[in-house]
């Protein structure tokens, strides 16, 4: 049998309609080996092999009783721990959490596994999915797979190095300002962000519920399109879910992509992108030229603006959602007397330092006297980053951009400048606060044979350009076998 | 803006969080810090614009379900991760003296 790193979702079904091996071997295959090197990796926070293993011989009963196999059936795949799966451990890699069993099942876990996907482990991620390295989690920090020296960017750093570490073929993660592309870019896979709605938030826990998105992550684009197919779709259970049809992503998914105009936004080029990252994109930009697009220059004016927009919205929506961790419902408490100081104190002793600070800037920016000069402001300038983006795709097919000004850095090397952690995530929050779709492509290596992504941004709902436009990029750098075999 | 360890004090009473002397004085300064760099958003003039809270993309309203009771889950479920529970209720410090 191939090992699991090898294999997309595709040759897992034909694997498995030829006999080649049972869906039962292969979930056991993925949790040993995950397991075996978790030390080492700290991808996992948790396994789930008895669910695994259920859902395992089920596929291998269909197959047995010659029943249609689901589109992901006997996949191996990991869900990042922010995301609910009933009856399992759900922490958000915080202390506040550690032993919360989750109720119900989030919408697109009861999707992938109605699809016949095998849920092996919850990945590691940074606490409450705040953070871009993963330095956040409570717990330990995980490795990129491609330097255990770095970090694997964040927040769904677990999910991302799942998939780069070649423990599952895909992963779901979340994305609020780029923590599903970010850490796709540092550990070279393909990451997808949906339209904003596109995917039910239902059983993702909330961080910033105007700007969170449930996406995948694979080794190739059409795994991505396959995953994301599965778990699109409107929910009466998330009334901010779109009712607009889903198309087939993955059996649509084209190559020719001639004549599509391609806006490269100048302020995306400029000061803080180290050179060597803005060469990789350029020689992406030019591929595409390549392929028969026509790249233009356009501008996106308010760019500059979206950090400080971001990080006061998702501050003041994470304070609010938040709030809901007094020591009541969850976990453990502080075993206080009067009430106001049980809660006061199981909040301290539960949060981590990142998450204490956005409650307390969030807090700030929604407190009486400074509502309109803070949080009403960040909503406008929002408005005006939306505008610039419409504006845009008025005259443009997709918009290409680098996803990070700089690849995987050291562990510990940025954790002392909160600010300057923020301000890493300026190219992909600007597509958060829009609400449009995003993904990042693997588009090369750095001489230190570090991971970058390339970004290709869409407007709402236009997936399938987007994810057409990563399938020709992916197979004009050889093809979607190289692409999977390289991302290790 | 000069932010004081009263004022931190004071947001941390509102949201519910102790903090001490040490992270107090962290967080004045990392909330000076990022309050001073989004001081840039009054380079804009936002008259007229409509702020922006949700994506939504099918007008103004987010869709909403029939007003139908449906199945949940019991009691018990919600409960089982309760530090402390009690005839079938979450048990809290007493909140009024006698």
């Amino acid at each position: 049998m191939s090992p699991i790193g090898d294999l997309t979702a595709g040759n897992i079904r034909s694997g498995l309609l030829a006999g080649d091996f049972s869906a039962t071997e292969l979930a056991r295959e993925a949790v040993g080996q995950a397991r075996a090197e978790n030390d080492r990796t700290g991808v996992f926070l948790s396994f789930t092999e008895e669910r695994a293993l259920n859902a395992a011989l089920r596929v291998d009963r269909s197959l047995a009783a010659g029943e249609t196999l689901g589109p992901l059936a006997g996949v191996p795949i990991a869900v990042k721990d922010v995301i609910m799966t009933k009856g399992e451990r759900t922490t958000c890699a915080s202390r506040a959490l550690e032993n919360f069993l989750s109720p119900y099942d989030a919408t697109a876990v009861q999707a992938i596994e109605r699809a016949g996907a095998v849920v092996i482990g919850k990945t590691n991620c940074d606490e409450f999915a705040m953070g871009s390295s993963n330095e956040n989690s409570a717990f330990f920090p995980v490795r990129n797979p491609a330097d255990p020296t770095r970090v694997p960017g964040g927040s769904s750093g677990g999910s991302a190095a799942a998939v780069g570490g070649r423990y599952v073929p895909l992963s779901l993660g979340s994305d609020t300002g780029g923590s599903i592309r970010q850490p796709a870019s540092f550990c070279g896979v393909v990451g997808v962000m949906p339209t904003y709605g596109r995917v039910s938030r239902y059983g993702l826990v909330a961080f910033a519920s105007s700007l969170d998105h449930i996406g995948p992550f694979a080794r190739t684009v059409r795994d991505a399109a396959l995953l994301l197919g599965t778990i699109a779709g409107s929910d009466p259970m998330d009334s901010t879910a779109a009712t607009a049809p889903v198309p087939d992503y993955a059996g649509d998914l084209s190559a020719d992509v001639r004549g599509l105009r391609l806006g490269i936004p100048r302020e995306y080029f400029g000061e803080g992108l180290e050179p060597e990252v803005g060469n990789l994109v350029q020689a992406g930009i030019d591929s595409l030229a390549g392929l028969g697009c026509e790249p233009v220059s356009i501008s996106l004016p308010h760019t500059r603006y979206a950090i400080a927009s971001y990080y006061l919205i998702c501050t003041a929506e994470a304070s609010s959602n938040l709030a809901r961790y007094d020591g009541v419902r969850y976990s453990r408490r502080a075993d206080r007397a009067a009430l106001r100081d049980m809660y006061r104190d199981s909040r301290a002793e539960r949060f981590g330092p990142e998450v204490k600070r956005r409650i307390i800037l969030g807090t700030y920016v929604m407190s009486s006297g400074y509502y309109d000069a803070y949080y009403k402001k960040a909503q406008e300038v929002r408005a005006l980053v939306a505008r610039d983006f419409a504006r845009a795709f008025e005259d443009v097919d997709a918009i290409i951009t680098p996803v990070s000004p700089f690849p995987a850095f050291k562990l510990g090397e940025k954790t002392s400048d909160p600010l300057q952690m923020y301000l890493s995530d300026i190219y992909t929050i600007t597509g958060s606060l829009a609400g449009i779709a995003g993904m990042s492509v693997p588009c090369g290596r750095t001489s230190a044979g570090l991971p970058v992504g390339l970004q290709i941004l869409a407007n709402h709902f236009r997936e399938q350009t987007m994810l057409n436009l990563g399938h020709a990029f992916e197979i004009s750098r050889g093809g979607e076998t190289q692409q999977a075999r390289e991302a290790g | 803006m000069k932010i004081t360890p009263d004022e931190v004090r004071h947001i941390a009473a509102l949201a519910n969080l102790r903090l001490s002397e040490e992270d107090t004085a962290l967080y004045a300064r990392d909330l000076e810090q990022i309050l001073a760099y989004v001081d840039q958003l009054n380079e804009l003039d936002t008259t007229g614009v409509e702020p922006m809270a949700q994506v939504l993309h099918e007008g103004n309203a987010a869709p909403l379900r029939a007003d139908a009771p449906g199945a949940s889950f019991d009691q018990g479920t919600a409960l089982r991760c309760a530090p402390l529970q009690g005839a079938g209720h979450f048990k809290v410090p007493r909140v009024i003296e006698r």
